[in-house]
This record gives structure tokens, C-alpha cells and sequence, in this order.
């Protein structure tokens, strides 16, 4: 049997985070009162028109240029026309042939284009059903329809689950940071759909794909993804072929079940918006754009990676979290030791203000001169979480600071080993690890000031292993 | 007739402005008028007194107006002739009407139009039809039939319509008063119910290019609810011109011979004869592409209009009639809704947009549309202005060609080209045809209204039809 690799392509929907809906005045909102975010516009109401949001062609660019895509100097507008009760005019506004942004990259998926649209209005469907057949009533908020939404396309360049979801992941944390979105997959404002096929390895025809929906976490699209695989995996091997169709992911079950076929019997006519003209993006809004774009977790990574020398983790972690990330290249020293104590005080304080950058770098400094034992700096690091100050000041006060070669040490390993004469003996057997049971002691009685390389020194040295 | 009927609309509100006549007399007279009509023209009238938020010191000087029902306005039904919005009250008013009312204008009365301007006759409003004040066995044309029928009857003083294909021009031509199709985006479409998006452009009716100009000078202007609306480039200017000295006019041949009536044709060659009186010079030239015209247009009107009009679903406002399932109430309230006109563009346009159809029937009449728009441009580099008949005929008789829509649409023949091409033309009065009013044309280049509106003023001073004729 050949080996099967699968081919996936996602199709990311974004709400923008933008001030006012997609075509006209009213603002955006979550948790209103149904229907109080609305107007003659976004209501479909007769005569009204729409009237395209700058600052969502201001977002739609800032995407296209952190992802590296081709912007379009004249994008256009068509309509999507189907009839749904979601729907208030009888189509959506979204572009078609010629999208905002096209092309494109982030890490190793290329983009295939950005567009802007409109979203729908919010149904509730009331009954046992929880859909609009067999329900007793639906009845529609209008607060939703009309949120500015970016629909990101990629190229079918994703070969696994867990590649789709780390790219996702990537992608949302690279759209939060421009701004744009507040990119909440369970709340609905980032929604991926997968189209899957799978293919012999070693060939390059696509084959037969399925577009999955319904995938509101980046477990569920992984999960989602997994089972599509393998399921299209049996029918090949079975000798059947797959049907294009859409699959909604159960996240109870954690299956796939097709949509009706009625429901995507669809020919939406779609033509150029007649009511808009089209969106031709001066130089001036291009740069104002550039302008506006922070250094991306792409970005961040790899100068990280190549700049500090810093591990491929501790790089996301901070790229991920780049007000961390800024704070790690304020504190002077040793970048990788700089970076593992960065990581330390992120695990002990809400924010980087908590602790003066030059703090940091003070401790980092007693703990390389050996002034301090680095189990130590961790309680000088709590201290100076919790309330600040100067480290060599709670250093001293505290008594923290690390035993000198004053022979006070050798004295507590002495006394250590001849309150342990069993421990000493499976030492002596050949057992090594027994050390630990005297370093244990010999901590405790130096109140972890005593380094532990050197009690480690002075155990062999005194009992000649 | 009383002093006040005799007065136009900028001799009406000269008055009112000066205090020699008062704002409420003038609103009662035309009110009681509009009231009393008896045409049909009407399908809401103002009952009470004159609006007090009117400030008559503005250009249009406390003269009452009609609007066409399309035209949102707050409060007041706005049904665009159709059954499916029968009783709609909008939440909000067009910025072209908020423009009038802001320029002095009190809204008097809505007026009867073809359901949703589709019509050359105004016998598709679901409100039954408007008669021709010159003879009420005939139809006053359409869409903006009640608005042309109650400028010429006298039940307002002026009023405005909206033209996708000729529904100013051809409906004040049968009607014998001067109507205007502005350059496409010279007034705001916000708040009128769509049809063509691409076509549709409001402006005025008028007893006299005067009046016209007026309107339209208050009407158009940019507006920010509108994307596609740009204003005019200079201030509409009172007309004065009183010749045609240095004019050149074009004659197009494809639109000046087959399929128009004698009688037409005779006033048409008067109305030329006239000009060359003025001193303009007339050349007989060609649009090759404008016989295409209703072609193209039967193509994209009703494919915008496939799409505008699916909001009517009967969802969330207009008719809605019950269905046992979702679907079935989207047929039966659209079955019950629209009429047959409505029902008939809405599926050719349906079927030109549909997948594989596209290429072939909305894609060919946009490519022919840019063709004919090139013919005028080309034009332009000879003549001033192309000058044609705005209707092939006379009002014909009630019902005559309900029964046969290419006989309907022919009517839309002279003034289609210039609607797909987005340039502003006027239609004036001149001359009678067995006792019936006839319109002659004058097209422009985009923006070219001022300079429309002098030639046709020196024409309407030669010609001197009096627009009264059929006042009641």
C-alpha cells in the first residue's frame, strides 16, 4: 500500500477590531442588548447604502503587508447573493476576483490572498431542534451583522494536524500583536476552516478535498483534521473515492458530519457592488500601514534565535509575549542567562513593570560573581516581584549572600558527614546518588547560601571519592 | 385659475421671500388641489398645515413639492408602488428630500410611480394606475408617472422622480413639463429604493427649465452615505441663455428614425428648424452602438435589480405571508408581493447573473454598456450637445401595452443610451402631436447640466409651450 500524506489548506474567517461596522456608523459590540447596534444600513433597510470602513482597509492592509502579500491597487467589491434570514439585504458585500491582498507568506505556509467582507447577523434558534428546520421560532440580532471580517486564504501547503494548529497559532498571536482582531476562536472573532485531501507521497496532483467547519479551538481543528485524514485514508484504501462536501466537526463527538447537500446547493450570482466604488489604496495609506506594523512573532523568533543564541522556545516564549520580549533585551548581561531569569521573574509577576530592568541585571550580576546562590536569587527575586527594592539591599538584609572560602562551609560538611555515618557507608558502597542525601542537610544548615558545586567538591574531597 | 396656480415655482417663492404672498396660503392651495386629485397621481397627500421646521428664506422659498414614493421619508409611507412595502414607514429620509427641505422645500405629497420604477407607464403600481391629465385615457408614462401627471396637472408645483432608462424624461415628455436626468452621481441615491443601482439618478420635474434648475441646484451635491455620489463641479446657475449661437447640435440616426411616430417626428424637425433659428448648427451624426441600448439595458437593470430586491423577504419589515417552513414563506410572501413586471426582470436577471450565464449576458451587456458610453465620448469631440425625441410616441392609451413588455420597453429607446452612460439629459416640451404633448431631448457630456439647462432655456423661450395647458 502507498503512503498517503495529506494536503490541508486553511481558511481563516477574522472579525477587525475596528471602531464601527464594515459599512456604516454603528459600533461594534459583544454582549448588547440584541439589536441596539444597529441602523438603515446594516439593517438592510430599503434605499440605504453602504459606505466601506477606512480604518478596516487600514487593518486589511496592515495583514497584507505583515504577511508579506501583494497589495491590489484597485480592489473591488461584489455581491454574494443567497437568501437567509441572517442575510438583511439578500447578499453579502465581500471581494470576489480582485481582493485586497494576494500572495503572501507566514513561516512556512505561503497565502494564496486576503479579502474584506461583512458577517452575518446572529440567529437563535428556539425548540428542541437548535437549527431553523424544526425549530418553534428563530429570531436574528442584528448587533453582529455587519462586523468587518478579513477572510485569510493559504495555499494547501499545511501536511499535518499539528502543523495546522502551531501555524494557527502563529497566526493569531501575529494578528493580536498587529492589532487588529482580538482573535478569540471559542467567541467566534478567529474561525479556521480546513479543506483536506490527502495524496500518494511523492506526487503532486491534489487530490479530492473536503471543507471542514466548526473548529472553534485549536484542539478541535487538530482533532478535526486528524479524523478527516484518516477517514479519507480508509476510503482510498478501500478503494472508494471521497466526495467533495462540507463537513460540520462535532466537538462532543469528536466526528464529522456532512451538511446537507441542499443547504450547499449554492450559485450565488455574485457580481461587482454597484453601490461601492473601489477601494484603491493611496501610497500615503500604504505607508501609514508600514508604519503602524510592530516586529512580528516571525520576526521576533528568528532574531532571537540568530542575535541571543536563545533555544527555539525560550525565542517564542517571548515573541508570543513581546512585552516580555522587549523587557528580556532591556536587561543587560549575558543573553542566555538573562533569558532564563526573564523566564523566572515572568513566572512570578503579572507584568515586565514590576521589576526595574536594571535590577534584574544587578542580580544576574551577584548571582555570575558567586555572591549570591542562584537558589538564593529566587528568593531575592520573589522580594523584588512582590515589593522591589535594590537586590545587594535584600541580599544583605536577609542574609542571603552566598558563603565565602572562609572554611565555615567545610566545617558544616564535616559535621554533616559525622551525623551520617549510613549515608557515608553506600557512599562508600559505590552508591553516588546517596550524595544527595548529604547536600540535602547541608543546605538546610546553610540556609541555601552554599553553592552547590562546591558542597557537591567538598563531600568528595572530605570522604577522598 | 387662480393667481397662485399661474405662478412657478421661482416666481412662487421670489414671493413668499419678499412677503407678498404667505407660505401657508401657498401650501393650502396646492394642498386642497393635491387633495382633490382625481388622476391617481398621489399616493400619500400631507393632510394637516404647512411643516413649520420649512425655513421659506431658502432658495426654494417655502414652494410645496412632490416626491416620488420611492424616496424615503421619515414617518411617511414609502412603499415604491409594490404591494410587499405596503404601509412601510421608514425610520429615516433620503438626503436627496432632507436636501429639499433643507433648501426651503415642504414635502406635500408622495407620488404614484411603477413598482419600483420598473415601467414606462405607470400601470405596474400596485396602487392602481395614474391617468394623463390631458386626456385620462391615457397614461402619463413611467416610472415617475404621478410625479409628471401632477406637475402637469397642477397638484404641485414641481416635484422630483428617479430615472434608470428614461422614467424623468419620457414621463415628462408625455406629460408636456420639463423633466431631468442628472449626471449619474450628481444626487445622492441614499435613501431611494433601488432598482439599478448603476442607472438610478434622481432629479426634478418642472413647469420650466427655470424651476428645474432650482431643484436641481438644491438637490445634488456629495454626500458620505453615498460612495458613488460626487455633486456637481460648479453651482447650478439660473438659465438665461435666449440663443444657440456657436452650438452644435448632433442628430443621431439611429435614434431619430425607425420606430418613431410621424407626429413626433415632425415636432422633432420643428423643434431642429427652431434651433438653426437660434443659430445653432445641426449635423446628422451616429451612436452605432445605441441600438443595442435596451439590449444592454434589459440585461443589467434587471440584474441589480435581481439582487436589490431580494431583501424583501419578508423577514423583518413589508409583507410577510406564513409559510410552513422557511422557504415556502420566502415564495409566498415574494409570489404575493410583487407584481408580474417585478417578477419578470427578477428572473431574467437571475438568469444572466447565474453561474456559466454570466460571461454571456451580464458580462456582454457591460462590454456593449462601455461601447455606447465611447459613442457619446466620440461625440463630444463635434457637437455640444445630441439632440433626439425623448419618446418614440405620444401617451398611449391605458392597457394598450400591458400585455406586450418589448412593446413597453420600446418606449425607453431614446433615453436608455444616455442612462448607460451615465451623462445628464433634459427632456422639454415642444409641440403637440394629435393634441398630445411631445419632449425633445438634449444630451450633454458628464457635468454638462448648466450649460444643458441654457440651450434648453433659449429652446423653451422659441418654442413657448405652455406647461398650464392641463391644469383642471
Amino acid at each position: 500500500m502507498t503512503e498517503l500524506e495529506p494536503v490541508i489548506g486553511l481558511e481563516i474567517h477574522v472579525q477587525l477590531d475596528t471602531r464601527t461596522k464594515m459599512f456604516c456608523a454603528c459600533e461594534l459590540g459583544f454582549g448588547e442588548e440584541p439589536n441596539t447596534r444597529t441602523c438603515p444600513v446594516c439593517l438592510g433597510l430599503p434605499g440605504s447604502l453602504p459606505v466601506v470602513n477606512a480604518q478596516a482597509v487600514q487593518y486589511g492592509l496592515m495583514m497584507g503587508l505583515a504577511l508579506e502579500c501583494e497589495i491590489a491597487p484597485r480592489s473591488i467589491f461584489h455581491r454574494k447573493n443567497y437568501f437567509y434570514p441572517d442575510l438583511a439585504k439578500g447578499y453579502q458585500i465581500s471581494q470576489y476576483d480582485i481582493p485586497l491582498c494576494s500572495g503572501g507568506r507566514l513561516g512556512d505556509v505561503r497565502l494564496h490572498r486576503i479579502h474584506l467582507e461583512e458577517d452575518a447577523a446572529k440567529l437563535v434558534h428556539l425548540g428542541q431542534s437548535g437549527r431553523i428546520h424544526g425549530s418553534d421560532a428563530s429570531i436574528v440580532d442584528y448587533n453582529r451583522g455587519g462586523t468587518p471580517l478579513a477572510e485569510i486564504v493559504t495555499e494547501p501547503d499545511i501536511h499535518s494536524a499539528e502543523q495546522a494548529r502551531d501555524w494557527l497559532i502563529l497566526l493569531r498571536e501575529t494578528l493580536r500583536q498587529l492589532g487588529v482582531s482580538d482573535v478569540n476562536m471559542e467567541e467566534g472573532s478567529l474561525r479556521a476552516d480546513a479543506n483536506v485531501s490527502v495524496r500518494p507521497v511523492g506526487t503532486t496532483e491534489l487530490g479530492t478535498k473536503t471543507e471542514l467547519k466548526n473548529m472553534n479551538s485549536f484542539r478541535f481543528l487538530a482533532q478535526g483534521i486528524e479524523a478527516e485524514v484518516k477517514r479519507q485514508a480508509a476510503l482510498i484504501e478501500s478503494g472508494q473515492p471521497v466526495v467533495q462536501e462540507t463537513l460540520h466537526f462535532d466537538p462532543v463527538t469528536g466526528g464529522l458530519r456532512p451538511l446537507r447537500s441542499k443547504e450547499e446547493a449554492h450559485d450565488y450570482r455574485y457580481f461587482p457592488e454597484p453601490d461601492l466604488v473601489p477601494v484603491a489604496p493611496t501610497p500615503e495609506m500604504v505607508e501609514a500601514a508600514r508604519a503602524a506594523l510592530p516586529e512580528l512573532p516571525a520576526a521576533r523568533i528568528a532574531r532571537y534565535e540568530s542575535d541571543f543564541g536563545l533555544s527555539a522556545d525560550t525565542a517564542r516564549l517571548f515573541a508570543f509575549d513581546p512585552g516580555w520580549g522587549d523587557y528580556f533585551e532591556q536587561v543587560e548581561g549575558d543573553p542566555r542567562t538573562v533569558a532564563n531569569w526573564v523566564t523566572e521573574l515572568r513566572a512570578r509577576a503579572d507584568s515586565p513593570d514590576a521589576v526595574e530592568p536594571a535590577a534584574l541585571a544587578k542580580l544576574v550580576g551577584l548571582v555570575e560573581a558567586r555572591t549570591v546562590t542562584s537558589g538564593n536569587a529566587r528568593v531575592v527575586l520573589d522580594r523584588l516581584a512582590a515589593e522591589g527594592g535594590d537586590p545587594a539591599e535584600i541580599v544583605e538584609r536577609e542574609d542571603l549572600g552566598a558563603l565565602g572560602d572562609s572554611g565555615e562551609l567545610a566545617g558544616i560538611v564535616a559535621k554533616v558527614i559525622e551525623d551520617n555515618p549510613d549515608v557515608v557507608e553506600r557512599i562508600r558502597g559505590g552508591n553516588a546518588k546517596a550524595m544527595g542525601a548529604l547536600v540535602g542537610p547541608i543546605m538546610r544548615e546553610t540556609k541555601g547560601k552554599a553553592d552547590g558545586g562546591e558542597v557537591n567538591r567538598l563531600i568528595r574531597e572530605q570522604l577522598g571519592v | 385659475m387662480s393667481e397662485i396656480l399661474e405662478l412657478t415655482a421661482a416666481q412662487a417663492g421670489e414671493r413668499v421671500r419678499s412677503g407678498d404672498l404667505d407660505k401657508g396660503e401657498l401650501w393650502r392651495a396646492y394642498r386642497d388641489r393635491a387633495l382633490a386629485d382625481d388622476l391617481n397621481a398621489f399616493t400619500w397627500v400631507c393632510e394637516g398645515d404647512e411643516p413649520e421646521a420649512i425655513d421659506e428664506g431658502g432658495p426654494l422659498g417655502g414652494v410645496p413639492i412632490g416626491i416620488k414614493d420611492l424616496f424615503c421619508t421619515n414617518g411617511v409611507p414609502s412603499q415604491a408602488g409594490s404591494k410587499i412595502l405596503e404601509g412601510y414607514r421608514p425610520p429615516y429620509t433620503a438626503t436627496a428630500v432632507e436636501r429639499l427641505m433643507a433648501a426651503g422645500a415642504p414635502v406635500l405629497a408622495k407620488t404614484n410611480q411603477d413598482e419600483f420604477a420598473m415601467g414606462s407607464s405607470t400601470e405596474n403600481s400596485a396602487y392602481g394606475p395614474t391617468l394623463n391629465p390631458w386626456d385620462r385615457t391615457r397614461v402619463p408614462g413611467g416610472s415617475s408617472g404621478g410625479s409628471a401627471a401632477a406637475v402637469a396637472a397642477g397638484t404641485v408645483p414641481w416635484s422630483i422622480g428617479t430615472d434608470t432608462g428614461g422614467s424623468i424624461r419620457q414621463p415628462a415628455a408625455l406629460c408636456g413639463i420639463v423633466g431631468l436626468k442628472p449626471t449619474y452621481g450628481a444626487v445622492s441615491r441614499y435613501g431611494m429604493i433601488a432598482f439599478a443601482s448603476s442607472l438610478d439618478q434622481a432629479g426634478p420635474f418642472a413647469r420650466d427649465t427655470t424651476d428645474a434648475a432650482l431643484l436641481l441646484g438644491a438637490m445634488a451635491g456629495p454626500d458620505p452615505c453615498d460612495s458613488t455620489s460626487l455633486g456637481l463641479p460648479e453651482p447650478v446657475r439660473a438659465p438665461t441663455a435666449t440663443d444657440l449661437k456657436g452650438i452644435r447640435l448632433g442628430v443621431p440616426e439611429e435614434l431619430t428614425g425607425e420606430g418613431i411616430e410621424p407626429g413626433v417626428l415632425a415636432a422633432f424637425s420643428e423643434t431642429l428648424d427652431l434651433a438653426r433659428q437660434l443659430g445653432a448648427t445641426v449635423e446628422t451624426m451616429h451612436l452605432p452602438h445605441s441600438p443595442h441600448g435596451l439590449a444592454a439595458y434589459y440585461l443589467i437593470a434587471p440584474a441589480e435589480c435581481s439582487s436589490n430586491l431580494a431583501r424583501y423577504d419578508g423577514v423583518r419589515y413589508g409583507l410577510r405571508t406564513d409559510g410552513s417552513d422557511l422557504l415556502s414563506m420566502y415564495t409566498r410572501t415574494r409570489e404575493q408581493g410583487f407584481g408580474a413586471e417585478v417578477k419578470r426582470r427578477v428572473l431574467i436577471g437571475t438568469y444572466a447573473l447565474s453561474s456559466g450565464y454570466y460571461d454571456a449576458y451580464y458580462g456582454r451587456a457591460q462590454k456593449v454598456r462601455t461601447l455606447i458610453a465611447r459613442d457619446f465620448t466620440q461625440a463630444w469631440e463635434r457637437f455640444d450637445f445630441v439632440v433626439t425625441p425623448t419618446a418614440p410616441g405620444v401617451a398611449f392609451e391605458l392597457g394598450a401595452k400591458t400585455q406586450d413588455p418589448l412593446a413597453m420597453y420600446l418606449n425607453d429607446a431614446c433615453t436608455v443610451p444616455m442612462s448607460l452612460a451615465g451623462i445628464p439629459a433634459i427632456s422639454i416640451p415642444n409641440g403637440l402631436a394629435d393634441g398630445l404633448p411631445v419632449g425633445f431631448q438634449i444630451a450633454g457630456p458628464a457635468f454638462s447640466e448648466n450649460r444643458i439647462l441654457d440651450a434648453a432655456h433659449a429652446l423653451e423661450q422659441a418654442i413657448g409651450f405652455d406647461s398650464r395647458r392641463a391644469f383642471a
